[in-house]
Protein backbone atom coordinates (compact mmCIF):
# COMPACT_ATOMS: atom_id res chain seq x y z
CA UNK A 1 0.00 0.00 0.00
CA UNK A 2 2.70 2.57 0.90
CA UNK A 3 4.69 1.29 -2.07
CA UNK A 4 2.15 3.42 -4.05
CA UNK A 5 3.16 6.76 -2.39
CA UNK A 6 6.68 6.30 -4.96
CA UNK A 7 4.47 8.34 -8.11
CA UNK A 8 5.68 6.18 -10.72
CA UNK A 9 4.62 3.29 -9.17
CA UNK A 10 1.15 5.03 -8.43
CA UNK A 11 0.96 6.01 -12.16
CA UNK A 12 1.80 2.31 -13.36
CA UNK A 13 -0.65 0.93 -11.02
CA UNK A 14 -3.55 3.04 -11.62
CA UNK A 15 -2.99 3.33 -15.47
CA UNK A 16 -5.47 0.45 -16.13
CA UNK A 17 -7.33 0.43 -12.90
CA UNK A 18 -8.60 4.27 -13.77
CA UNK A 19 -10.46 3.47 -17.64
CA UNK A 20 -11.72 0.41 -15.83
CA UNK A 21 -13.49 2.72 -12.96
CA UNK A 22 -14.65 5.21 -15.31
CA UNK A 23 -16.36 2.62 -16.88
CA UNK A 24 -17.65 1.00 -14.40
CA UNK A 25 -18.84 4.30 -13.10
CA UNK A 26 -20.86 4.53 -16.43
CA UNK A 27 -22.38 1.37 -16.78
CA UNK A 28 -23.11 1.42 -12.79
CA UNK A 29 -24.72 5.18 -13.59
CA UNK A 30 -27.39 4.20 -16.55
CA UNK A 31 -28.59 0.90 -14.79
CA UNK A 32 -29.05 2.86 -10.93
CA UNK A 33 -30.80 5.46 -13.22
CA UNK A 34 -33.15 2.97 -15.06
CA UNK A 35 -34.19 1.41 -11.67
CA UNK A 36 -34.78 4.78 -10.39
CA UNK A 37 -37.34 5.71 -12.49
CA UNK A 38 -38.54 2.21 -12.50
CA UNK A 39 -38.87 1.86 -8.82
CA UNK A 40 -42.69 2.74 -8.05
CA UNK A 41 -44.10 5.58 -6.32
CA UNK A 42 -43.78 6.05 -2.57
CA UNK A 43 -47.13 6.23 -0.37
CA UNK A 44 -46.40 9.30 1.13
CA UNK A 45 -43.69 11.22 -1.04
CA UNK A 46 -45.20 10.18 -3.88
CA UNK A 47 -42.72 11.06 -7.27
CA UNK A 48 -40.31 13.37 -4.62
CA UNK A 49 -39.27 9.77 -3.48
CA UNK A 50 -36.58 9.68 -7.20
CA UNK A 51 -35.00 12.59 -5.23
CA UNK A 52 -33.35 10.31 -2.92
CA UNK A 53 -31.57 8.40 -5.57
CA UNK A 54 -29.52 11.48 -6.36
CA UNK A 55 -30.04 13.61 -2.93
CA UNK A 56 -28.84 10.68 -0.73
CA UNK A 57 -24.95 9.46 -3.01
CA UNK A 58 -24.45 13.13 -3.05
CA UNK A 59 -24.58 13.41 0.38
CA UNK A 60 -22.57 10.50 1.23
CA UNK A 61 -19.92 11.30 -1.50
CA UNK A 62 -19.46 14.80 -0.15
CA UNK A 63 -18.49 13.44 3.58
CA UNK A 64 -16.64 10.46 1.77
CA UNK A 65 -14.46 13.10 -0.28
CA UNK A 66 -13.71 15.46 2.67
CA UNK A 67 -12.84 12.32 5.05
CA UNK A 68 -10.32 11.49 1.84
CA UNK A 69 -9.32 14.98 1.60
CA UNK A 70 -8.64 15.08 5.56
CA UNK A 71 -6.98 11.75 6.00
CA UNK A 72 -4.77 12.80 2.50
CA UNK A 73 -3.71 16.15 4.33
CA UNK A 74 -2.59 14.28 8.16
CA UNK A 75 -0.11 12.28 5.79
CA UNK A 76 0.71 15.18 3.72
CA UNK A 77 1.50 17.30 7.05
CA UNK A 78 2.95 14.05 9.35
CA UNK A 79 5.38 12.54 6.01
CA UNK A 80 5.96 15.74 3.72
CA UNK A 81 4.59 13.29 1.35
CA UNK A 82 3.85 15.34 -2.62
CA UNK A 83 1.49 12.36 -3.75
CA UNK A 84 -0.49 12.59 -0.61
CA UNK A 85 -0.85 16.57 -1.08
CA UNK A 86 -1.94 15.75 -4.14
CA UNK A 87 -4.79 13.36 -3.37
CA UNK A 88 -6.03 15.96 -0.92
CA UNK A 89 -5.95 18.55 -3.67
CA UNK A 90 -7.19 16.08 -5.97
CA UNK A 91 -10.45 15.40 -3.76
CA UNK A 92 -11.94 18.94 -3.23
CA UNK A 93 -13.17 20.02 -6.67
CA UNK A 94 -15.03 16.33 -6.40
CA UNK A 95 -15.95 16.56 -2.82
CA UNK A 96 -17.69 20.15 -3.28
CA UNK A 97 -19.56 19.57 -6.34
CA UNK A 98 -21.44 16.43 -4.22
CA UNK A 99 -21.55 18.20 -1.66
CA UNK A 100 -23.42 21.28 -3.41
CA UNK A 101 -25.46 19.56 -5.33
CA UNK A 102 -26.54 17.40 -1.66
CA UNK A 103 -27.55 20.94 -1.08
CA UNK A 104 -29.38 21.60 -3.78
CA UNK A 105 -31.17 18.24 -4.31
CA UNK A 106 -32.22 18.52 -0.43
CA UNK A 107 -33.58 21.78 -0.76
CA UNK A 108 -35.92 20.55 -3.96
CA UNK A 109 -36.76 17.72 -1.83
CA UNK A 110 -37.71 19.87 0.63
CA UNK A 111 -39.75 22.40 0.15
CA UNK A 112 -42.77 19.73 -1.23
CA UNK A 113 -42.13 18.10 1.80
CA UNK A 114 -41.54 19.95 4.09
CA UNK A 115 -42.78 23.42 2.86
CA UNK A 116 -39.54 25.48 2.81
CA UNK A 117 -36.77 25.17 1.12
CA UNK A 118 -34.15 26.01 3.63
CA UNK A 119 -34.25 26.45 7.22
CA UNK A 120 -31.65 28.37 8.80
CA UNK A 121 -31.97 26.35 12.42
CA UNK A 122 -31.68 23.11 11.38
CA UNK A 123 -28.49 21.10 12.24
CA UNK A 124 -28.28 18.50 9.72
CA UNK A 125 -29.12 21.56 6.86
CA UNK A 126 -26.37 23.95 8.80
CA UNK A 127 -23.86 20.93 8.96
CA UNK A 128 -23.50 20.14 5.28
CA UNK A 129 -23.65 24.11 5.04
CA UNK A 130 -20.39 24.30 6.70
CA UNK A 131 -19.16 21.26 5.17
CA UNK A 132 -19.40 22.97 1.85
CA UNK A 133 -17.40 26.32 3.30
CA UNK A 134 -14.66 23.71 4.43
CA UNK A 135 -14.55 22.70 0.84
CA UNK A 136 -14.42 26.66 -0.76
CA UNK A 137 -11.73 27.55 1.76
CA UNK A 138 -9.41 24.81 1.19
CA UNK A 139 -10.02 25.47 -2.79
CA UNK A 140 -9.92 29.43 -2.14
CA UNK A 141 -7.02 29.27 0.33
CA UNK A 142 -4.95 26.99 -2.27
CA UNK A 143 -5.43 29.60 -5.14
CA UNK A 144 -4.62 32.27 -2.82
CA UNK A 145 -0.85 31.43 -1.84
CA UNK A 146 1.46 31.28 -4.53
CA UNK A 147 4.15 29.15 -2.77
CA UNK A 148 3.25 26.12 -3.67
CA UNK A 149 4.49 24.32 -0.60
CA UNK A 150 3.04 26.88 1.95
CA UNK A 151 -0.47 26.45 0.04
CA UNK A 152 0.10 22.59 0.71
CA UNK A 153 0.85 23.33 4.27
CA UNK A 154 -1.85 25.76 5.15
CA UNK A 155 -4.39 24.18 2.74
CA UNK A 156 -3.64 20.74 4.45
CA UNK A 157 -4.20 22.38 8.43
CA UNK A 158 -7.40 24.06 7.27
CA UNK A 159 -8.63 19.98 5.69
CA UNK A 160 -7.46 18.44 8.95
CA UNK A 161 -9.70 20.89 11.05
CA UNK A 162 -13.02 20.07 9.09
CA UNK A 163 -12.53 16.66 9.98
CA UNK A 164 -14.18 17.86 13.22
CA UNK A 165 -17.57 18.42 11.42
CA UNK A 166 -18.02 14.70 9.65
CA UNK A 167 -19.41 13.19 12.83
CA UNK A 168 -21.62 16.79 13.38
CA UNK A 169 -22.85 15.92 9.82
CA UNK A 170 -23.63 12.27 10.50
CA UNK A 171 -25.10 12.70 13.94
CA UNK A 172 -26.79 15.76 13.77
CA UNK A 173 -29.88 14.22 13.03
CA UNK A 174 -29.55 12.08 16.48
CA UNK A 175 -28.53 15.25 18.75
CA UNK A 176 -30.33 17.99 17.50
CA UNK A 177 -34.16 18.19 16.65
CA UNK A 178 -33.95 18.75 12.76
CA UNK A 179 -36.28 18.79 9.79
CA UNK A 180 -34.24 16.25 8.50
CA UNK A 181 -35.17 12.49 8.49
CA UNK A 182 -33.67 10.16 10.66
CA UNK A 183 -30.87 8.02 9.11
CA UNK A 184 -32.45 5.27 6.87
CA UNK A 185 -29.12 3.16 5.79
CA UNK A 186 -26.14 3.43 8.24
CA UNK A 187 -28.31 2.57 11.09
CA UNK A 188 -29.16 -0.13 14.01
CA UNK A 189 -31.28 -2.60 12.86
CA UNK A 190 -30.14 -2.18 9.33
CA UNK A 191 -31.69 0.23 6.80
CA UNK A 192 -35.42 1.05 7.01
CA UNK A 193 -36.10 0.83 3.59
CA UNK A 194 -38.04 -1.87 1.25
CA UNK A 195 -35.61 -3.56 -1.86
CA UNK A 196 -37.77 -1.81 -3.99
CA UNK A 197 -36.40 1.38 -3.28
CA UNK A 198 -33.38 0.41 -1.42
CA UNK A 199 -31.41 -1.65 -4.65
CA UNK A 200 -31.84 1.37 -6.64
CA UNK A 201 -30.04 3.48 -4.02
CA UNK A 202 -27.16 0.95 -2.74
CA UNK A 203 -26.88 0.89 -6.95
CA UNK A 204 -26.65 4.60 -7.29
CA UNK A 205 -24.41 4.78 -4.28
CA UNK A 206 -22.15 2.26 -5.72
CA UNK A 207 -22.07 4.30 -9.03
CA UNK A 208 -20.76 7.35 -8.04
CA UNK A 209 -18.59 5.73 -5.31
CA UNK A 210 -16.97 4.60 -9.10
CA UNK A 211 -17.20 8.09 -10.14
CA UNK A 212 -15.66 9.51 -7.39
CA UNK A 213 -12.21 6.93 -7.23
CA UNK A 214 -12.45 7.80 -11.58
CA UNK A 215 -12.17 11.15 -10.99
CA UNK A 216 -10.07 11.15 -7.81
CA UNK A 217 -7.60 9.16 -9.56
CA UNK A 218 -7.55 11.06 -12.71
CA UNK A 219 -7.04 14.10 -10.63
CA UNK A 220 -4.07 12.35 -8.65
CA UNK A 221 -2.62 11.61 -11.74
CA UNK A 222 -3.30 14.57 -13.74
CA UNK A 223 -1.28 16.47 -10.47
CA UNK A 224 1.33 14.70 -10.38
CA UNK A 225 1.58 15.39 -14.49
CA UNK A 226 1.21 18.61 -14.14
CA UNK A 227 4.34 19.07 -11.43
CA UNK A 228 6.63 17.43 -13.41
CA UNK A 229 5.46 19.86 -16.39
CA UNK A 230 5.90 22.77 -14.27
CA UNK A 231 9.88 21.12 -13.10
CA UNK A 232 10.65 20.98 -16.56
CA UNK A 233 9.68 24.17 -17.13
CA UNK A 234 11.99 25.61 -14.05
CA UNK A 235 14.78 23.40 -14.96
CA UNK A 236 15.06 24.89 -18.52
CA UNK A 237 14.16 28.41 -17.09
CA UNK A 238 17.35 28.49 -15.30
CA UNK A 239 19.11 26.27 -17.95
CA UNK A 240 18.44 29.11 -20.25
CA UNK B 1 -41.34 -0.42 -17.08
CA UNK B 2 -40.06 3.16 -16.40
CA UNK B 3 -42.56 5.95 -14.99
CA UNK B 4 -41.53 9.35 -16.34
CA UNK B 5 -44.59 10.98 -15.17
CA UNK B 6 -43.85 13.08 -11.93
CA UNK B 7 -47.26 14.57 -11.60
CA UNK B 8 -47.62 17.43 -9.22
CA UNK B 9 -44.08 16.86 -8.26
CA UNK B 10 -42.22 17.30 -11.88
CA UNK B 11 -41.30 20.61 -10.87
CA UNK B 12 -38.73 19.48 -8.32
CA UNK B 13 -37.77 15.62 -9.71
CA UNK B 14 -36.53 16.99 -13.61
CA UNK B 15 -34.60 19.86 -11.96
CA UNK B 16 -32.81 17.98 -9.16
CA UNK B 17 -31.74 15.41 -11.83
CA UNK B 18 -31.28 17.70 -14.35
CA UNK B 19 -28.67 19.52 -12.04
CA UNK B 20 -26.98 16.40 -11.14
CA UNK B 21 -26.24 15.60 -14.60
CA UNK B 22 -24.85 18.58 -15.65
CA UNK B 23 -22.70 19.19 -12.23
CA UNK B 24 -21.77 14.96 -13.22
CA UNK B 25 -20.74 15.88 -16.55
CA UNK B 26 -18.80 19.14 -16.01
CA UNK B 27 -16.80 16.90 -13.25
CA UNK B 28 -16.21 14.46 -15.34
CA UNK B 29 -15.70 16.60 -18.83
CA UNK B 30 -13.26 18.84 -16.92
CA UNK B 31 -11.33 16.17 -15.47
CA UNK B 32 -10.60 14.49 -18.67
CA UNK B 33 -9.84 17.65 -20.71
CA UNK B 34 -7.14 18.46 -17.96
CA UNK B 35 -5.68 15.06 -17.74
CA UNK B 36 -5.09 15.21 -21.79
CA UNK B 37 -3.61 18.90 -21.85
CA UNK B 38 -1.03 18.02 -19.13
CA UNK B 39 -0.34 14.80 -20.70
CA UNK B 40 0.23 16.32 -23.83
CA UNK B 41 2.23 19.34 -22.50
CA UNK B 42 4.88 16.38 -20.98
CA UNK B 43 5.30 14.70 -24.31
CA UNK B 44 5.98 17.97 -25.96
CA UNK B 45 8.51 18.95 -23.58
CA UNK B 46 10.29 15.24 -23.35
CA UNK B 47 9.02 13.01 -25.59
CA UNK B 48 9.15 9.41 -24.41
CA UNK B 49 8.75 10.54 -20.92
CA UNK B 50 4.96 11.16 -20.45
CA UNK B 51 2.65 8.82 -18.64
CA UNK B 52 -0.88 9.23 -20.07
CA UNK B 53 -3.28 10.20 -16.93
Amino acid sequence: MFGLANPDRFLRFTRLLTPVLWTVAAVLLAVATWLAFAAPEDYQQGDTVRIMFVHVPAATLGLGAYAALGVSSFFALVFRHALADAAARAAALPGAAFTFLALVTGSLWGKPMWGAWWAWGDARLMSVLILFLFYLGYMALRASIDDEQKAARAAAVLGLVGLINLPIVKFSVDWWNTLHQPASLLRAGGPSLTSEFLTPLLTMMAAWGALFLALWLTAIRTEIVRRRVLAIRARRALEA
Amino acid sequence: MIDLDMGKYAAFVWPAWAITALVLGGLAGRALIAARRWSAELKRLEPGEGDRP
